[in-house]
Formats: structure tokens, sequence, C-alpha cells
């Protein structure tokens, strides 16, 4: 039946745009659906674009215009020769140099509702500058499929992208084992290549890694479950992103509250309240920011750093509504019973909970930047809503991506995997990465041109041990 | 003493019953774009939102207004007028901007074809030449960040371009050199002659936009809903007949109930067909639609795949 729809000689979109795309009850659900996002990664030619093009043109999220200007663009082409057909990468390509070269430069976002969900999807090319674009894809991504194709099964690639997505803790990892039209439909194949996939994750310590067999060229198992792998029993790709828990929302409901403070809100009298209102926000003062973790009650007691003052939380305004509880990700302002000195970069947590803030620290750095990192480079960090400079004292290693072994590194190239120690020039309350995603997450920034060097996770904070780095 | 902002009625609904989703997907793209807005107006001295009384930007504004409640929006609007607006699109533009007390700037696209510094084009679009007025407002004002109410689901460009957009001194995007962008930590750093575009929407959806106007009541220009006018058929499009927008002796002119998906430029900008006269009906006409709304609507975007990517390598939003 998916046969059809990429077989077809010519568009007949045009001319009956299939009503049916977007039924009413999906739209009606959609109203308080749920946002999951997720990131695609893969090697050269495993077929990366044509799934993600399978994906949004069988959930009906590619509309008639689009893919009259794609249809057109691939019988240009002469994509799909004799038979015709639709080069779905063209779906993805956004660049006018990827159209001409074929290739995608830059992670692209699409947007697509089902009547269960909406999703955003960071699409990440996979052969140039992969780490780069692997970790701005999967740093914000509630789930990865990592593509394989079944005629080469398991690559020291896959391998790659797995740890890296093990270390940036993606909460749920989908391995779809693509192409596998080529082999038949055979399950003794497929079967080998999962059990190697789980082989691998296992070697990694990852938990459950969800394996299908799916062919986005012939639409198998992506939207719909196939008849033609009847032996595999398990959800298609789409039913999958369906039903995954949103574990950020879960994971950080039960973390300790925190609230790194963006900004004060404090009118003085400028305010947008009417006229009349207006006397009663004469003293309003108010720390506004995002919930990184955690929920916060009206009456909860809280400690506020720099300073370690203790202090109740008195009200939680969102645009004039308040709140009796606020939870990640929830962006509102805090009120609190006393006249504290908190400013941008302050962090207000549950009583007792925020860690002692230090200048050392260890991490590992995914370095981005064509520009080398060695021992002494001075940069600057960026830990929520603070920067503050900083110096790498030591690179005390490199994770060789091949061999998934720790080795010595005296310096940092782009797209290595590296372990350093770092020493702030002023002491924040650093927590690791594996107790949160959120606030052990740093930016690495060049001090001059203000590039973004790295993507920092937090391995230890404190005084820095000098040898047994955690990998 | 709790007083809604711009025309919000109950806007959080943040406990819902259905397991651990306990909010939706408006409250979460609406906490991230608060977040965005906040971080700008936190780490850069001059910020300015582009307003053209489209329901992008005023999104955007609402989004605003929620952010530094009860105080006032902490930053100017800037409108790059082509003068082939809509005047009901200015007329809304003026009261918004007079009901909140905020300040406006007007680049006008006309000065700058009056005294010859840009001329008209052949096919009487004034798109692209809003890209020059932008950029001298944009120096003259001394403004470090620029918000936009762009989405990456309007078009293949958009998509690849990031929240923090750093554009050079002569306010180009460099598709092929954009920053990593990662977690929910935004990199503002900037040097002497660089701004940059923020778009604290670009994760929303046309869908997701007309939910949140029906949530939030959020006011519009009469224009994004069904009215009778008097339209002719042009590229596939109707086009209003207006000055800028004269049918041509073959079009024949015709009353029909129209709505706009976009308000832009009259000279390039078509209506739809449509009877969908309340926020409700135009959230279940978008939910429904087979054609995306620049698809449907901007006669400037079909002129090539890569109109959009050209513009905004020059400059434009």
């Amino acid at each position: 039946m998916t046969q059809a729809l990429i077989d077809s000689q010519a568009p007949t979109h045009s001319q009956a745009p299939s009503p049916a795309q977007a039924d009413l009850s999906a739209a009606e659900t959609l109203a308080g659906g749920t946002l999951f996002r997720f990131a695609t990664a893969g090697s050269v030619d495993d077929g990366k674009s044509t799934l993600v093009g399978r994906l949004l043109h069988d959930s009906k999220a590619v509309l008639a215009d689009q893919l009259d200007a794609v249809t057109r663009t691939s019988t240009e082409r002469g994509f799909g020769g004799a038979a015709g057909g639709i080069d779905f990468a063209l779906l993805t390509d956004g660049l006018r140099a990827e159209r001409e070269q074929g290739i995608t430069i830059d992670v692209a976002y699409r947007y697509f509702a089902t009547n269960r969900r909406s999703f955003i999807l960071a699409d990440c090319p996979g052969h140039v500058q992969y780490t780069r674009n692997m970790v701005t894809g999967a740093t914000t991504a509630d789930a990865v499929i990592m593509l394989i194709d079944a005629r080469k099964g398991v690559l020291e690639q896959t391998r790659r992208h797995l740890s890296v997505v093990r270390l940036l803790r993606v909460p749920h990892i989908i391995v779809a084992v693509n192409k596998i039209d080529l082999l038949g439909y055979d399950e003794a194949a497929y079967t080998e290549i999962a059990d190697a996939v789980r082989t691998v994750t296992g070697e990694l310590g990852l938990g459950a890694v969800h394996v299908i067999p799916v062919s986005a060229l012939a639409g198998d198992n992506v939207v719909n479950a196939s008849p033609r792998t009847p032996w595999y029993t398990g959800p298609s790709l789409l039913e999958l992103l369906e039903t995954l828990p949103v574990v950020d929302e879960v994971e950080s409901a039960l973390e300790a509250f925190r609230l790194p403070v963006q900004l004060v809100l404090r009118p003085q009298g400028a305010v947008a309240v009417p006229a009349a209102d207006a006397p009663a926000f004469r003293d309003y003062r108010a720390y506004a920011g995002q919930v990184t973790s955690g929920t916060v009650r009206v009456g909860d007691a809280v400690t506020v750093l720099p300073g370690g003052a203790g202090t109740v939380v008195t009200g939680i305004d969102f645009a004039g509504t308040e709140l009796t509880e606020a939870f990640a990700p929830q962006s509102i302002a805090l009120r609190l019973r006393d006249d504290l000195d908190i400013a941008r970069g302050a962090v207000i947590g549950a009583a007792g909970t925020l860690p002692d803030p230090t200048k050392e620290l260890t991490a590992a750095l995914f370095w981005l930047d064509p520009r080398p990192l060695t021992p002494g480079d001075r940069a600057l960090v960026k830990f929520g809503a603070n920067t503050v400079q900083a110096i790498v004292t030591a690179v005390t290693g490199r994770l060789n991506l091949d061999t998934l072994e720790q080795e010595t590194a005296a310096s940092l190239d782009i797209n290595d995997i590296g372990h350093v120690t770092v020493r702030l020039a002023a002491a924040l309350p650093v927590e690791t990465f594996a107790s949160s995603r959120r606030s052990g997450a740093f930016l690495v920034i060049h001090p001059q041109d203000g590039a973004t060097l790295a993507a920092g996770i937090v391995t230890a904070a404190g005084i820095a041990v000098a040898a047994g780095v955690p990998a | 003493m709790r007083t809604p902002p711009v025309n919000a009625t109950d806007t959080a609904s943040p406990i819902r019953a259905t397991g651990s989703h306990r909010l939706s997907q408006l409250d979460v793209l609406e906490s991230e774009a608060i977040h965005i807005i906040r971080e700008v107006v936190a780490e850069f001295e001059r910020p300015v939102l582009l307003f053209s009384g489209g329901k992008d930007s005023v999104v955007v504004l609402h989004l605003a207004a929620k952010a530094f409640w009860p105080g006032r929006v902490p930053f100017p609007l800037l409108h790059v007028d082509t003068g082939h607006n809509f005047p009901e699109v200015i007329a809304f533009r003026d009261a918004t901007v007079e009901r909140l007390g905020l300040r406006l700037e007007v680049a006008r696209v006309q000065d700058y074809i009056d005294d010859g510094r840009l001329h008209e084009r052949a096919d009487g679009t004034r798109n692209p030449l809003q890209t020059l007025p932008l950029l001298d407002a944009i120096a003259a004002g001394r403004h470090d960040a620029v918000f936009g109410g762009a989405r990456r689901d309007e078009d293949k460009a958009r998509a690849k371009e990031r929240i923090l957009s750093l554009r050079d001194e002569f306010g180009q995007w460099d598709p092929r050199n954009q920053r990593p962008e990662l977690w929910n930590l935004y990199n503002g750093r900037h040097t002497v002659g660089q701004h940059v575009r923020a778009f604290p929407i670009s994760n929303w959806t046309e869908l997701n936009v007309w939910r949140y106007i029906e949530r939030e009541q959020i006011a519009l220009p009469p224009l994004y809903y069904a009215h009778d006018r008097e339209v002719y058929r042009r590229d596939g499009m109707w086009r209003s007949v207006g000055p800028v927008s004269m049918p041509r002796a073959t079009e024949t002119v015709e009353n029909r109930t129209v709505r706009y998906r976009t308000v832009g430029d009259m000279s390039c900008t078509g209506a739809v067909e449509s009877d969908a006269a309340s926020v409700d009906a135009v959230v279940r006409e978008v939910a429904l639609s087979t054609i995306t709304e620049r698809g449907a609507t901007r006669a400037d975007d079909r002129i090539s795949e890569a109109a959009m990517e050209d513009r905004k390598k020059d400059g434009y939003f």
C-alpha cells in the first residue's frame, strides 16, 4: 500500500490534495498534545534523508505545494529513472548548496504532528562534522534515531554515534536497521544485526535500545507495521515515537528544584498594569527564570547562591497569573520573603540541596571549533545564566572513538571528545551532568570572537583530581 | 491586583491530569520563547523587536509582555514599512503601540525610493527592498539584538537558522558557519559591528501560533478573518484590488469571501478563499490546510527554491 505512494508515476497531489491528510480528530487532539523532540543520526548513504522524508510524507506532514515542488525537482533530475518517484531528501535539504551538491550541511528542524503528539525533528547530517551536528541535535532531544544500513551492519561510525549519544544522556535510543528490503526481508539477517547492535550498546552501558527493521524507500515499519516483516512484532518507528515517555519531564520532576535567575523584575513604577492597580506593584520585585529541574511551591524554603542565604517563596507569578506550584521547564518569576542581593547569575534552589560553589571542575568537552584547545587556554564558560572566565588547566585525555578507550592527548581538535580540568574565575554551584542534564551542561565560548567552541558536561565538581578522571 | 498583559486571560494551564505530561505543547513553547526573550534582554544592550502588525510579530510582542509582567516591554519596536502595507494592518500596528505605551521606529522604503537610494523593481514587489532600510535602522538605533517572529516551519532556509542568529556588519547570514546551539544555553556574544537576530518562536508552527492566539485571545488585524473583498485571480492566488495591485485588462474582478494567512506587501500577498470568520474557525482551517502559508500567499517566494535563502544572506529578516 505504501509502495504505491513512492512509485506514483505522476503526482496526483495537486489535483487531489488528499484532505484525509489531517483529519479533524488529529487537529482537535492537538490542542493539548504533548511535544516530543527527536534527532536523527547516521552515516553517509544509509538513507537518513529518505527516512525523514518518508516519515514526513507518510504522516501527512508534507503539504501539497511542498510535494509539488519536490516532485518537480525530482523529475527534472530524473530521480527514480523510468519508474519516476520522489527524492525525499529534497524535502529536508533547505540550502541551495545542499540541493546543488546533494549533501546536507547543517541541522534542519522539521515539525509534524499526529493525533497523539507534535514532533520537533532535528535532522543531523552524518558525514561532515558529525560530532558537531549530532551534539547540536542531541542536546535537546528526547530520543535519537540512529540509522544503520542493513547491508553493512554495525560500523565503527555506529559505535561512535552511540558513544556520543551515551555521553549526552539522550533518554531514548532507536536503531533503525534500514534497507531491509535489500536483504529480502530476511529475519535471520536482521536478527544478526540486531544482536550486534545490542552487543555494542551493552559494551557502552546503554540501557534499553529499540531496534526496528525498516525500509525508508519502501515505507516498511516507518509509519505502519509492514506485512513483509511478519516476524517483527514490535511497534513501527512512528508508533514508538508517539508512545515513548518524555523523560526530561519525568527526570526533572525527581530532581531538586533549581531556578537560574535570568533577570530581576523590578518595574519601579514603569508598570504595564492599569493605573488603578499600579500602586500594588510599586515595590514589586521578582526573580525571573526557567525552572531547570524539580518543583517549587509557595511556602517552600529555598537557598540562594551566591551567598547561601535561606528564604521562603511567597509567590510564583506567570505573567499575571499566580501559581501555587511551578516545575521544569516553566518560565516563571519567584517572589521571596526576604530582600536579598540577587542578580542575574544567582541560582535559587530547594533549601539545602545546592552544592558548595567551586572554582575547580573536571569536564568532558565536545570540541566543535577548528582551532585546537591546548592546556592554559582561556575561555568563557556559560552555565545557566552565568558566564564566567575560565582557564583550561589540563587536557587529561581523549576518547578514542574507535576503541572507546581513553587515550592521552596534549590538545583537542575539532570533533574530539576530551577530558579536561577547568578553573573558573568565580565560584559556581556546579553540578555533575550525571546528576542533572540541565544543571551539569555548559558552553565554552571564545573570549574574543564569541564563537561557541565546545559543549561541556561536568564530570566532577570540586578540587580536580589529577588522575582517575571518570570516562 | 492581578491584571493580565496584552489580552491574556487565563494563560497558564500547568496542571494536566494526563500522566506525567503536565504541560501542553503550547505551555512548553511559550516558556521556551519567554526564556529566549529574557535571555536576550539580559545579555544585550539595545534590543529591538521587528513589529509589522502581522500575527507572528503580534505573538512575539504578547510573549514579551508576559516575560516582563508587571513591567513594560523593555525595548522599542521597529517596522520596515514597504509603503505597500494594508492600511488595516498599519492602523492595528499603531493602535497596539499606543495601547502598550511603546515606542515605534518606522523605516520607510518609500523614502529610499524617493531619494534614489533604492529603485522600484520591475515586478513591483518591495519585499527585497526592505533589507537596506532595515540595516540602516539597526545601525542608526545601535541595536545589537533584533527580535523577529520568523518560524522554522515557514521555509526550508529558515528551518536551518539558529534561534540566535549572528549577522555580520552587512547583516548577512552565513548558513555554512553557524554556531552550534546547545541545550537551552544561548550564546549571544558578538563583536563590534555584528548583531544578533533572535527568533523566539522558531519552534512554533502556523497551527501553534493560531492555537495560541485562540487561547490567549490575542487581537489581530481584521484581514486575518474572512471578509468580502474585491479580488482577481493571478498566479493561482486571490489578489486584492488596490493602488499597488491593480488587475490587468485580462483579469476579472469579483467579490469573494476571503482571508489572509499572511499580511505582507500588498503587491505580492494573496488572499485565500475562506469562511473562517472567527479564531476557532481559522484554527480548524489551518489544521486541515493542505498548502503551506507561504505557498498559498506569497508570490515572491515562488520565484525560486532559494528565494528566502538569498534574501536572508543579504541581510533580510
